[in-house]
Protein backbone atom coordinates (compact mmCIF):
# COMPACT_ATOMS: atom_id res chain seq x y z
CA UNK A 1 0.00 0.00 0.00
CA UNK A 2 1.15 3.36 -0.84
CA UNK A 3 1.54 6.49 1.62
CA UNK A 4 1.37 8.82 -1.63
CA UNK A 5 -1.88 10.17 0.19
CA UNK A 6 -0.30 11.42 2.87
CA UNK A 7 -1.04 14.30 4.55
CA UNK A 8 1.58 14.70 6.59
CA UNK A 9 4.72 15.98 5.78
CA UNK A 10 7.74 13.68 4.10
CA UNK A 11 10.74 13.02 5.47
CA UNK A 12 13.09 15.43 4.74
CA UNK A 13 15.14 14.25 1.12
CA UNK A 14 18.54 14.05 1.59
CA UNK A 15 20.82 17.09 0.12
CA UNK A 16 22.25 14.48 -2.73
CA UNK A 17 18.10 13.02 -3.15
CA UNK A 18 17.08 17.18 -3.57
CA UNK A 19 19.78 17.64 -6.11
CA UNK A 20 19.32 14.41 -8.26
CA UNK A 21 15.58 14.43 -8.17
CA UNK A 22 16.10 18.40 -9.36
CA UNK A 23 18.11 16.95 -11.83
CA UNK A 24 15.96 14.70 -13.39
CA UNK A 25 13.26 17.51 -14.19
CA UNK A 26 15.55 19.70 -15.01
CA UNK A 27 16.35 17.00 -17.78
CA UNK A 28 12.79 16.42 -18.66
CA UNK A 29 11.93 19.80 -19.21
CA UNK A 30 15.32 20.64 -20.96
CA UNK A 31 14.73 17.08 -23.28
CA UNK A 32 11.14 18.64 -23.82
CA UNK A 33 12.66 22.19 -24.82
CA UNK A 34 15.22 20.93 -27.10
CA UNK A 35 13.25 18.58 -28.75
CA UNK A 36 10.58 21.41 -30.05
CA UNK A 37 14.24 23.89 -31.08
CA UNK A 38 15.25 20.97 -32.79
CA UNK A 39 11.47 20.34 -34.78
CA UNK A 40 11.21 24.42 -35.21
CA UNK A 41 14.88 24.38 -36.71
CA UNK A 42 16.68 26.45 -34.29
CA UNK A 43 19.42 23.80 -33.91
CA UNK A 44 19.92 23.48 -37.43
CA UNK A 45 19.74 27.37 -39.21
CA UNK A 46 21.52 25.98 -41.86
CA UNK A 47 18.34 24.06 -43.49
CA UNK A 48 16.62 25.56 -45.71
CA UNK A 49 13.06 27.01 -44.90
CA UNK A 50 10.31 28.54 -46.23
CA UNK A 51 11.25 31.95 -44.92
CA UNK A 52 14.62 31.55 -46.30
CA UNK A 53 13.67 30.77 -49.69
CA UNK A 54 11.64 34.00 -50.10
CA UNK A 55 14.47 35.67 -48.24
CA UNK A 56 16.50 34.71 -51.60
CA UNK A 57 13.93 35.87 -54.01
CA UNK A 58 13.81 39.34 -51.84
CA UNK A 59 17.98 38.94 -52.41
CA UNK A 60 17.38 38.55 -56.17
CA UNK A 61 14.41 40.92 -56.92
CA UNK A 62 14.52 43.09 -53.69
CA UNK A 63 11.38 44.32 -51.58
CA UNK A 64 8.33 45.08 -52.99
CA UNK A 65 5.92 45.73 -50.71
CA UNK A 66 2.60 44.09 -50.77
CA UNK A 67 3.75 42.02 -54.04
CA UNK A 68 4.18 38.38 -54.48
CA UNK A 69 7.98 37.33 -53.83
CA UNK A 70 7.47 35.49 -57.28
CA UNK A 71 5.51 36.44 -60.15
CA UNK A 72 5.19 39.83 -58.69
CA UNK A 73 3.77 41.50 -62.20
CA UNK A 74 0.49 40.45 -63.22
CA UNK A 75 -3.18 41.23 -63.76
CA UNK A 76 -6.12 39.47 -62.67
CA UNK A 77 -8.60 37.59 -64.74
CA UNK A 78 -12.32 35.50 -64.16
CA UNK A 79 -14.21 33.01 -66.22
CA UNK A 80 -15.87 30.10 -66.11
CA UNK A 81 -14.66 26.08 -66.56
CA UNK A 82 -17.12 23.85 -68.52
CA UNK A 83 -16.50 20.39 -67.87
CA UNK A 84 -17.53 17.89 -70.50
CA UNK A 85 -17.38 14.69 -67.78
CA UNK A 86 -14.12 13.07 -69.70
CA UNK A 87 -11.94 13.25 -66.60
CA UNK A 88 -14.37 12.01 -64.33
CA UNK A 89 -13.27 8.69 -65.73
CA UNK A 90 -9.68 9.80 -63.61
CA UNK A 91 -11.01 11.48 -60.90
CA UNK A 92 -14.03 11.43 -58.89
CA UNK A 93 -13.68 15.66 -58.24
CA UNK A 94 -16.99 17.29 -58.45
CA UNK A 95 -15.12 19.85 -61.21
CA UNK A 96 -15.03 17.14 -63.52
CA UNK A 97 -18.80 15.93 -63.63
CA UNK A 98 -20.53 17.97 -66.44
CA UNK A 99 -21.60 21.28 -65.89
CA UNK A 100 -19.68 24.53 -65.31
CA UNK A 101 -17.36 25.90 -62.39
CA UNK A 102 -16.80 29.62 -61.82
CA UNK A 103 -12.93 30.27 -61.60
CA UNK A 104 -10.73 33.44 -60.51
CA UNK A 105 -6.87 33.76 -62.21
CA UNK A 106 -4.18 35.61 -62.42
CA UNK A 107 -1.89 35.60 -65.35
CA UNK A 108 2.19 36.71 -64.51
CA UNK A 109 5.30 36.87 -65.38
CA UNK A 110 7.92 34.99 -63.14
CA UNK A 111 10.36 37.03 -61.28
CA UNK A 112 10.03 39.22 -58.28
CA UNK A 113 9.77 42.51 -59.33
CA UNK A 114 6.52 43.84 -59.73
CA UNK A 115 7.37 46.63 -62.58
CA UNK A 116 10.09 45.00 -64.64
CA UNK A 117 9.74 44.85 -68.42
CA UNK A 118 7.42 42.33 -70.61
CA UNK A 119 10.43 40.26 -72.22
CA UNK A 120 9.02 37.43 -74.50
CA UNK A 121 11.11 34.66 -72.83
CA UNK A 122 10.03 35.71 -69.59
CA UNK A 123 7.95 32.96 -67.94
CA UNK A 124 4.44 33.46 -68.15
CA UNK A 125 1.81 32.25 -65.06
CA UNK A 126 -1.89 31.29 -64.86
CA UNK A 127 -2.98 30.40 -61.63
CA UNK A 128 -6.39 29.89 -61.08
CA UNK A 129 -8.98 29.10 -58.71
CA UNK A 130 -11.96 26.91 -59.44
CA UNK A 131 -14.45 27.52 -57.06
CA UNK A 132 -16.45 23.83 -56.62
CA UNK A 133 -19.69 23.01 -54.81
CA UNK A 134 -19.99 23.58 -51.52
CA UNK A 135 -17.34 25.66 -50.88
CA UNK A 136 -14.53 22.97 -52.23
CA UNK A 137 -11.38 24.22 -54.04
CA UNK A 138 -9.30 23.55 -56.70
CA UNK A 139 -5.90 25.95 -57.06
CA UNK A 140 -3.64 25.65 -59.49
CA UNK A 141 -0.30 27.69 -60.81
CA UNK A 142 0.74 26.85 -64.64
CA UNK A 143 3.87 28.24 -66.07
CA UNK A 144 4.20 28.55 -69.95
CA UNK A 145 7.14 26.01 -70.54
CA UNK A 146 7.10 22.20 -71.02
CA UNK A 147 8.63 21.33 -68.71
CA UNK A 148 10.00 22.51 -65.17
CA UNK A 149 14.07 24.18 -64.37
CA UNK A 150 15.09 22.23 -61.87
CA UNK A 151 13.46 18.54 -59.98
CA UNK A 152 14.40 19.54 -56.06
CA UNK A 153 13.72 22.61 -53.77
CA UNK A 154 17.57 22.84 -53.13
CA UNK A 155 17.92 22.74 -56.78
CA UNK A 156 15.92 25.68 -57.05
CA UNK A 157 17.45 27.55 -54.21
CA UNK A 158 21.08 27.17 -55.94
CA UNK A 159 19.52 28.57 -59.41
CA UNK A 160 18.06 31.70 -57.15
CA UNK A 161 21.55 32.10 -55.49
CA UNK A 162 23.40 32.36 -59.13
CA UNK A 163 20.42 34.90 -60.03
CA UNK A 164 21.86 37.29 -57.25
CA UNK A 165 22.35 40.44 -59.14
CA UNK A 166 26.31 41.17 -58.69
CA UNK A 167 26.58 44.43 -56.24
CA UNK A 168 29.14 45.56 -59.14
CA UNK A 169 26.79 45.49 -62.03
CA UNK A 170 23.40 45.07 -60.55
CA UNK A 171 22.65 42.16 -62.94
CA UNK A 172 23.32 38.54 -62.23
CA UNK A 173 26.95 37.32 -63.29
CA UNK A 174 26.14 35.37 -66.48
CA UNK A 175 29.60 32.71 -64.65
CA UNK A 176 27.14 31.82 -61.70
CA UNK A 177 24.18 30.56 -63.85
CA UNK A 178 27.14 28.62 -65.92
CA UNK A 179 28.53 27.12 -62.79
CA UNK A 180 24.74 26.04 -61.30
CA UNK A 181 23.93 24.60 -65.05
CA UNK A 182 27.32 22.52 -65.31
CA UNK A 183 26.79 21.26 -61.89
CA UNK A 184 22.98 20.04 -62.77
CA UNK A 185 23.00 18.19 -65.86
CA UNK A 186 18.89 17.93 -65.29
CA UNK A 187 18.43 21.81 -65.48
CA UNK A 188 20.79 21.81 -68.34
CA UNK A 189 18.14 19.16 -70.61
CA UNK A 190 15.26 21.31 -69.05
CA UNK A 191 17.13 24.54 -70.48
CA UNK A 192 17.33 22.39 -74.00
CA UNK A 193 14.01 21.43 -73.59
CA UNK A 194 12.53 24.54 -73.42
CA UNK A 195 14.32 26.42 -75.86
CA UNK A 196 13.31 23.91 -78.35
CA UNK A 197 9.54 25.10 -77.43
CA UNK A 198 9.50 29.04 -78.29
CA UNK A 199 7.64 30.85 -76.83
CA UNK A 200 4.18 32.28 -78.03
CA UNK A 201 3.57 35.62 -78.93
CA UNK A 202 1.04 36.69 -75.60
CA UNK A 203 -0.52 35.56 -73.16
CA UNK A 204 -3.67 34.24 -74.77
CA UNK A 205 -2.02 31.73 -77.50
CA UNK A 206 0.14 30.46 -74.73
CA UNK A 207 -0.07 26.70 -73.32
CA UNK A 208 0.27 26.21 -69.69
CA UNK A 209 1.46 23.52 -67.70
CA UNK A 210 1.63 22.24 -64.39
CA UNK A 211 5.04 20.84 -64.59
CA UNK A 212 4.43 19.09 -61.27
CA UNK A 213 2.31 15.37 -61.75
CA UNK A 214 -0.40 14.87 -59.63
CA UNK A 215 -2.40 11.64 -58.61
CA UNK A 216 -6.33 11.50 -60.03
CA UNK A 217 -8.39 9.21 -57.54
CA UNK A 218 -11.93 7.60 -59.11
CA UNK A 219 -14.79 6.58 -56.16
CA UNK A 220 -13.20 3.07 -56.46
CA UNK A 221 -9.95 4.15 -55.09
CA UNK A 222 -8.19 3.80 -58.91
CA UNK A 223 -5.32 6.41 -58.94
CA UNK A 224 -3.55 7.64 -62.19
CA UNK A 225 -0.90 10.00 -62.49
CA UNK A 226 -1.67 12.74 -64.30
CA UNK A 227 -0.06 16.16 -65.33
CA UNK A 228 -2.17 19.28 -66.57
CA UNK A 229 -2.02 21.43 -69.73
CA UNK A 230 -4.60 24.69 -70.62
CA UNK A 231 -3.95 24.28 -74.85
CA UNK A 232 -5.58 27.61 -75.95
CA UNK A 233 -7.70 28.21 -78.94
CA UNK A 234 -5.82 30.90 -80.69
CA UNK A 235 -3.34 29.68 -82.56
CA UNK A 236 0.08 29.74 -82.10
CA UNK A 237 2.36 32.37 -83.03
CA UNK A 238 6.02 32.74 -82.10
CA UNK A 239 7.28 35.66 -80.43
CA UNK A 240 9.36 38.08 -82.76
CA UNK A 241 12.39 36.90 -83.31
CA UNK A 242 15.45 37.70 -82.05
CA UNK A 243 13.71 37.62 -78.84
CA UNK A 244 13.76 41.43 -78.24
CA UNK A 245 11.08 43.61 -76.38
CA UNK A 246 9.29 46.36 -77.86
CA UNK A 247 9.32 49.68 -76.49
CA UNK A 248 6.14 49.34 -74.10
CA UNK A 249 7.43 47.74 -71.13
CA UNK A 250 3.82 46.03 -70.42
CA UNK A 251 3.23 45.16 -73.77
CA UNK A 252 2.65 41.37 -73.37
CA UNK A 253 0.25 42.47 -70.88
CA UNK A 254 -1.38 44.99 -72.85
CA UNK A 255 -1.90 42.64 -75.62
CA UNK A 256 -3.79 40.22 -72.99
CA UNK A 257 -6.08 42.98 -72.02
CA UNK A 258 -7.04 44.41 -75.65
CA UNK A 259 -7.59 40.43 -76.91
CA UNK A 260 -9.95 39.87 -73.40
CA UNK A 261 -11.55 43.15 -74.84
CA UNK A 262 -12.72 41.88 -77.54
CA UNK A 263 -14.41 38.50 -76.58
CA UNK A 264 -13.51 35.56 -74.06
CA UNK A 265 -10.45 33.87 -74.49
CA UNK A 266 -10.43 30.04 -74.21
CA UNK A 267 -8.18 26.57 -73.47
CA UNK A 268 -8.80 23.03 -73.50
CA UNK A 269 -7.81 21.74 -70.13
CA UNK A 270 -6.32 18.55 -71.00
CA UNK A 271 -5.29 15.69 -68.76
CA UNK A 272 -2.16 14.16 -69.68
CA UNK A 273 -2.16 10.35 -68.44
CA UNK A 274 0.73 9.22 -66.92
CA UNK A 275 1.79 5.09 -68.11
CA UNK A 276 4.22 3.17 -65.29
CA UNK A 277 7.57 4.19 -65.33
CA UNK A 278 6.70 7.71 -66.38
CA UNK A 279 8.54 10.21 -63.57
CA UNK A 280 6.08 11.44 -61.20
CA UNK A 281 8.75 12.86 -59.00
CA UNK A 282 10.71 15.04 -61.76
CA UNK A 283 9.44 18.03 -63.11
CA UNK A 284 12.18 18.52 -65.60
CA UNK A 285 11.40 15.14 -67.99
CA UNK A 286 8.70 15.17 -70.14
CA UNK A 287 6.09 12.23 -70.79
CA UNK A 288 6.83 10.78 -74.31
CA UNK A 289 4.34 12.55 -76.58
CA UNK A 290 2.03 9.44 -77.38
CA UNK A 291 0.52 9.70 -73.93
CA UNK A 292 -3.16 9.80 -74.08
CA UNK A 293 -4.06 13.33 -73.52
CA UNK A 294 -8.08 13.92 -72.05
CA UNK A 295 -9.60 16.78 -72.99
CA UNK A 296 -11.64 17.60 -69.94
CA UNK A 297 -13.59 20.48 -70.97
CA UNK A 298 -13.10 24.35 -71.81
CA UNK A 299 -11.94 27.09 -69.52
CA UNK A 300 -12.88 30.29 -70.08
CA UNK A 301 -11.62 34.15 -69.25
CA UNK A 302 -13.89 36.85 -70.14
CA UNK A 303 -13.39 39.66 -67.42
CA UNK A 304 -9.74 41.12 -66.92
CA UNK A 305 -8.98 43.62 -63.87
CA UNK A 306 -5.36 45.37 -62.33
CA UNK A 307 -4.65 43.80 -59.17
CA UNK A 308 -6.43 46.68 -57.29
CA UNK A 309 -9.94 45.66 -58.01
CA UNK A 310 -9.42 42.27 -59.15
CA UNK A 311 -10.17 39.44 -56.24
CA UNK A 312 -7.04 37.58 -57.51
CA UNK A 313 -4.75 39.78 -56.07
CA UNK A 314 -5.83 37.87 -52.34
CA UNK A 315 -5.21 34.96 -53.77
CA UNK A 316 -2.29 32.23 -52.88
CA UNK A 317 -2.82 30.10 -56.22
CA UNK A 318 -0.87 27.11 -54.12
CA UNK A 319 -1.42 24.08 -56.47
CA UNK A 320 -1.58 21.78 -53.48
CA UNK A 321 -5.20 23.45 -52.72
CA UNK A 322 -6.66 20.44 -54.08
CA UNK A 323 -10.25 19.02 -53.70
CA UNK A 324 -11.09 15.14 -53.41
CA UNK A 325 -10.08 13.28 -56.63
CA UNK A 326 -6.99 15.14 -56.57
CA UNK A 327 -4.05 14.01 -54.47
CA UNK A 328 -0.34 15.37 -54.72
CA UNK A 329 2.25 13.38 -56.42
CA UNK A 330 5.99 12.27 -55.44
CA UNK A 331 7.26 15.14 -56.65
CA UNK A 332 9.21 17.24 -54.30
CA UNK A 333 8.57 20.56 -55.36
CA UNK A 334 4.83 20.61 -54.62
CA UNK A 335 5.13 20.53 -50.95
CA UNK A 336 8.05 23.34 -51.34
CA UNK A 337 5.84 25.30 -53.56
CA UNK A 338 2.90 24.95 -51.01
CA UNK A 339 5.24 26.01 -48.23
CA UNK A 340 6.51 28.81 -50.39
CA UNK A 341 3.72 30.07 -51.59
CA UNK A 342 2.34 30.23 -48.28
CA UNK A 343 5.02 32.45 -46.61
CA UNK A 344 5.28 35.11 -49.50
CA UNK A 345 1.35 35.39 -49.09
CA UNK A 346 1.31 35.74 -45.17
CA UNK A 347 4.49 38.03 -45.81
CA UNK A 348 2.84 40.19 -48.59
CA UNK A 349 -0.71 39.69 -46.48
CA UNK A 350 0.65 41.97 -43.91
CA UNK A 351 2.32 44.84 -46.05
CA UNK A 352 0.47 47.91 -47.54
CA UNK A 353 1.00 47.79 -51.23
CA UNK A 354 1.36 50.34 -53.83
CA UNK A 355 0.01 50.51 -57.27
CA UNK A 356 0.61 47.47 -59.42
CA UNK A 357 2.79 47.93 -62.63
CA UNK A 358 0.12 47.25 -65.12
CA UNK A 359 -2.15 50.78 -65.08
CA UNK A 360 -5.71 50.11 -64.05
CA UNK A 361 -6.42 52.07 -66.92
CA UNK A 362 -5.79 49.61 -69.59
CA UNK A 363 -7.38 46.83 -68.24
CA UNK A 364 -10.32 49.12 -67.29
CA UNK A 365 -10.81 50.00 -70.96
CA UNK B 1 -20.57 10.63 -1.93
CA UNK B 2 -19.90 10.39 1.77
CA UNK B 3 -16.20 10.28 1.25
CA UNK B 4 -14.38 13.34 -0.58
CA UNK B 5 -13.00 12.55 -3.97
CA UNK B 6 -9.36 13.01 -4.44
CA UNK B 7 -8.69 12.00 -8.49
CA UNK B 8 -10.86 13.63 -11.08
CA UNK B 9 -13.67 11.42 -12.59
CA UNK B 10 -12.63 9.08 -14.62
CA UNK B 11 -14.08 10.90 -18.10
CA UNK B 12 -12.13 13.94 -16.92
CA UNK B 13 -8.84 11.69 -16.55
CA UNK B 14 -9.68 10.06 -20.00
CA UNK B 15 -9.77 13.47 -21.29
CA UNK B 16 -6.80 14.32 -20.20
CA UNK B 17 -4.70 11.69 -21.27
CA UNK B 18 -6.18 12.31 -24.37
CA UNK B 19 -5.30 15.58 -25.53
CA UNK B 20 -1.97 15.28 -23.35
CA UNK B 21 -0.45 13.51 -26.44
CA UNK B 22 -2.67 15.33 -29.14
CA UNK B 23 -2.11 18.81 -27.50
CA UNK B 24 1.91 17.92 -27.78
CA UNK B 25 1.89 16.38 -31.43
CA UNK B 26 0.30 19.68 -32.16
CA UNK B 27 2.55 21.73 -30.94
CA UNK B 28 6.07 19.59 -32.30
CA UNK B 29 3.88 19.50 -35.64
CA UNK B 30 3.25 23.46 -35.39
CA UNK B 31 6.74 24.68 -34.99
CA UNK B 32 7.88 22.01 -37.76
CA UNK B 33 6.08 22.58 -40.55
CA UNK B 34 6.72 26.65 -40.56
CA UNK B 35 10.14 25.64 -41.01
CA UNK B 36 9.98 22.31 -43.23
CA UNK B 37 9.82 22.14 -46.94
CA UNK B 38 9.64 18.62 -47.71
CA UNK B 39 6.76 17.39 -45.39
CA UNK B 40 5.56 20.97 -45.00
CA UNK B 41 2.30 19.83 -46.72
CA UNK B 42 1.88 16.28 -45.03
CA UNK B 43 2.02 18.74 -41.35
CA UNK B 44 -0.28 20.82 -42.34
CA UNK B 45 -2.36 18.19 -43.45
CA UNK B 46 -2.32 17.11 -40.01
CA UNK B 47 -2.36 20.27 -38.05
CA UNK B 48 -6.01 21.15 -39.11
CA UNK B 49 -7.92 17.88 -38.18
CA UNK B 50 -6.36 17.79 -35.00
CA UNK B 51 -6.54 21.47 -34.20
CA UNK B 52 -10.05 20.77 -34.64
CA UNK B 53 -10.65 17.46 -32.42
CA UNK B 54 -8.57 19.43 -29.89
CA UNK B 55 -10.93 22.61 -30.22
CA UNK B 56 -13.57 19.81 -29.86
CA UNK B 57 -11.92 18.01 -27.03
CA UNK B 58 -11.50 21.18 -25.06
CA UNK B 59 -15.18 22.16 -25.39
CA UNK B 60 -16.36 19.22 -23.93
CA UNK B 61 -13.80 18.97 -21.13
CA UNK B 62 -14.49 22.55 -20.26
CA UNK B 63 -18.16 21.56 -19.69
CA UNK B 64 -17.31 18.08 -17.72
CA UNK B 65 -15.51 20.67 -15.12
CA UNK B 66 -18.04 22.46 -14.85
CA UNK B 67 -20.54 19.56 -13.86
CA UNK B 68 -17.80 17.80 -12.51
CA UNK B 69 -15.27 20.35 -10.23
CA UNK B 70 -11.62 19.14 -9.76
CA UNK B 71 -11.01 17.43 -5.98
CA UNK B 72 -8.90 19.38 -3.71
CA UNK B 73 -5.18 20.17 -4.47
CA UNK B 74 -2.99 18.70 -1.61
CA UNK B 75 -2.71 20.55 1.73
CA UNK B 76 0.79 21.41 0.46
CA UNK B 77 -0.38 23.88 -1.26
CA UNK B 78 -0.80 27.30 0.01
CA UNK B 79 -3.65 29.27 -0.88
CA UNK B 80 -1.60 31.56 -3.35
CA UNK B 81 -0.44 28.02 -5.03
CA UNK B 82 -3.80 26.92 -5.67
CA UNK B 83 -4.75 30.07 -7.21
CA UNK B 84 -1.99 30.21 -9.22
CA UNK B 85 -2.72 25.94 -10.48
CA UNK B 86 -6.13 27.19 -11.67
CA UNK B 87 -5.27 29.97 -12.89
CA UNK B 88 -2.88 28.13 -15.32
CA UNK B 89 -4.76 25.95 -15.40
CA UNK B 90 -8.21 27.90 -17.08
CA UNK B 91 -5.35 29.86 -19.18
CA UNK B 92 -4.56 26.06 -21.11
CA UNK B 93 -8.31 25.72 -21.65
CA UNK B 94 -8.43 29.27 -22.76
CA UNK B 95 -5.65 28.75 -25.26
CA UNK B 96 -7.00 25.50 -26.29
CA UNK B 97 -10.24 26.50 -27.33
CA UNK B 98 -8.45 29.92 -28.82
CA UNK B 99 -5.66 28.34 -30.70
CA UNK B 100 -7.63 26.27 -33.09
CA UNK B 101 -10.17 29.20 -33.40
CA UNK B 102 -7.71 31.46 -34.07
CA UNK B 103 -6.35 28.93 -37.06
CA UNK B 104 -9.78 28.74 -38.09
CA UNK B 105 -10.33 32.18 -38.48
CA UNK B 106 -7.23 32.90 -40.12
CA UNK B 107 -7.52 30.56 -42.79
CA UNK B 108 -10.93 31.85 -43.27
CA UNK B 109 -9.94 35.27 -43.63
CA UNK B 110 -6.95 34.07 -46.11
CA UNK B 111 -9.85 32.54 -48.09
CA UNK B 112 -8.05 28.75 -47.65
CA UNK B 113 -11.09 26.04 -47.67
CA UNK B 114 -10.57 24.12 -44.52
CA UNK B 115 -9.88 21.18 -45.48
CA UNK B 116 -10.38 18.39 -42.55
CA UNK B 117 -9.76 15.25 -45.00
CA UNK B 118 -10.31 14.64 -48.42
CA UNK B 119 -13.76 16.63 -48.97
CA UNK B 120 -14.84 17.04 -45.75
CA UNK B 121 -14.36 20.98 -44.81
CA UNK B 122 -15.18 23.54 -42.68
CA UNK B 123 -17.38 26.56 -43.58
CA UNK B 124 -15.03 30.52 -43.06
CA UNK B 125 -15.93 31.82 -40.25
CA UNK B 126 -14.46 35.11 -40.95
CA UNK B 127 -14.22 38.09 -43.98
CA UNK B 128 -11.99 37.33 -46.82
CA UNK B 129 -9.60 40.31 -45.32
CA UNK B 130 -6.03 40.06 -45.95
CA UNK B 131 -4.91 42.24 -43.20
CA UNK B 132 -7.10 40.38 -40.72
CA UNK B 133 -5.64 37.20 -41.55
CA UNK B 134 -1.85 38.51 -41.23
CA UNK B 135 -2.92 40.00 -37.58
CA UNK B 136 -4.54 36.31 -37.09
CA UNK B 137 -1.23 34.73 -38.48
CA UNK B 138 1.23 36.47 -35.80
CA UNK B 139 -1.29 35.61 -33.16
CA UNK B 140 -1.80 31.99 -33.81
CA UNK B 141 2.18 31.95 -33.66
CA UNK B 142 1.88 34.21 -30.61
CA UNK B 143 0.00 32.01 -29.04
CA UNK B 144 1.45 28.52 -29.62
CA UNK B 145 4.45 29.90 -27.99
CA UNK B 146 2.73 30.72 -24.94
CA UNK B 147 1.00 27.44 -24.52
CA UNK B 148 4.42 25.94 -24.97
CA UNK B 149 5.56 27.96 -21.72
CA UNK B 150 2.07 26.78 -20.08
CA UNK B 151 2.67 23.18 -21.50
CA UNK B 152 6.66 23.28 -19.54
CA UNK B 153 5.23 25.38 -16.74
CA UNK B 154 2.56 22.25 -15.76
CA UNK B 155 4.70 19.75 -16.90
CA UNK B 156 7.77 21.51 -14.21
CA UNK B 157 5.00 21.86 -11.35
CA UNK B 158 3.66 18.73 -11.66
CA UNK B 159 7.22 16.85 -11.44
CA UNK B 160 8.34 19.01 -8.84
CA UNK B 161 5.15 18.51 -6.03
CA UNK B 162 5.82 14.84 -7.28
CA UNK B 163 9.57 14.25 -6.77
CA UNK B 164 10.96 16.91 -4.44
CA UNK B 165 7.19 17.99 -2.75
CA UNK B 166 6.28 14.36 -2.99
CA UNK B 167 2.23 15.34 -2.44
CA UNK B 168 1.34 12.89 -4.90
CA UNK B 169 -0.69 15.35 -6.66
CA UNK B 170 -0.12 12.98 -10.06
CA UNK B 171 -2.77 11.00 -8.31
CA UNK B 172 -5.47 13.57 -9.19
CA UNK B 173 -4.83 12.43 -12.40
CA UNK B 174 -3.54 8.88 -12.14
CA UNK B 175 -5.27 6.97 -15.46
CA UNK B 176 -6.34 4.41 -12.89
CA UNK B 177 -8.58 4.44 -10.00
CA UNK B 178 -7.50 5.19 -6.46
CA UNK B 179 -9.42 3.65 -4.28
CA UNK B 180 -11.31 5.18 -1.50
CA UNK B 181 -9.84 3.67 1.61
CA UNK B 182 -5.98 4.59 -0.03
CA UNK B 183 -7.18 8.25 1.44
CA UNK B 184 -7.07 6.60 5.19
CA UNK B 185 -3.54 4.52 4.52
CA UNK B 186 -1.72 5.45 7.17
CA UNK B 187 0.74 8.41 6.33
CA UNK B 188 4.53 8.40 6.56
CA UNK B 189 4.91 4.38 6.93
CA UNK B 190 8.23 3.69 5.14
CA UNK B 191 9.39 6.72 4.40
CA UNK B 192 12.79 6.41 4.96
CA UNK B 193 15.18 7.25 2.31
CA UNK B 194 13.81 8.88 -0.50
CA UNK B 195 10.36 6.87 -1.09
CA UNK B 196 11.28 6.24 -4.85
CA UNK B 197 8.46 4.69 -6.76
CA UNK B 198 5.18 5.08 -5.24
CA UNK B 199 4.23 8.20 -5.97
CA UNK B 200 1.56 7.78 -8.61
CA UNK B 201 0.09 5.04 -6.65
CA UNK B 202 1.80 2.71 -9.67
Amino acid sequence: MTNAHAEAPRPALSKVGTLARCAVIGGVLVAITGSFAYLGGWLTPKDLTPAEFADEFERVAGVHAGFRRNHAKGVGVSGFFDSNGAGARLSKATVFHVGRVPVTGRFSLAGGQPSMADAPETIRGLGLKFSLPDGEQWRTAMNSIPVFLVNTPAAFYERLVALEPDPATGKPDPAKMKAFLASHPEAMRAMQIISSHPPASGFANSTYSSLNAFFFVTTDGVSTPVRLQLVPLDAFEPAATPLSAPENKNYLFDALIGRMHQGPVLWHLILVVGQPGDPTNDATVPWPESRERVDAGTLTLSVVETEETSVAQDINFDPLVLPAGIVPSDDPLLSARSAVYSQSFTRRAGETKKPSAVPSAEAGK
Amino acid sequence: MTTERRQFTAFSRLLHWLMAPMVLSMLCIGVAMVVSVANYHRLVSMHRPLGIAILILVVIRYVNRKLHPPPPFPPTMSVQERRAATASEMMLYGLLFALPVVGWGMLSAAGYPIVLYSSLHLPSILPYNLMLYALLRKAHTFLAYLLFLMFIAHVGAILFHTLIVRDGILLRMAPRNIRAQEKDSPSGAGGKSGETSDETGG
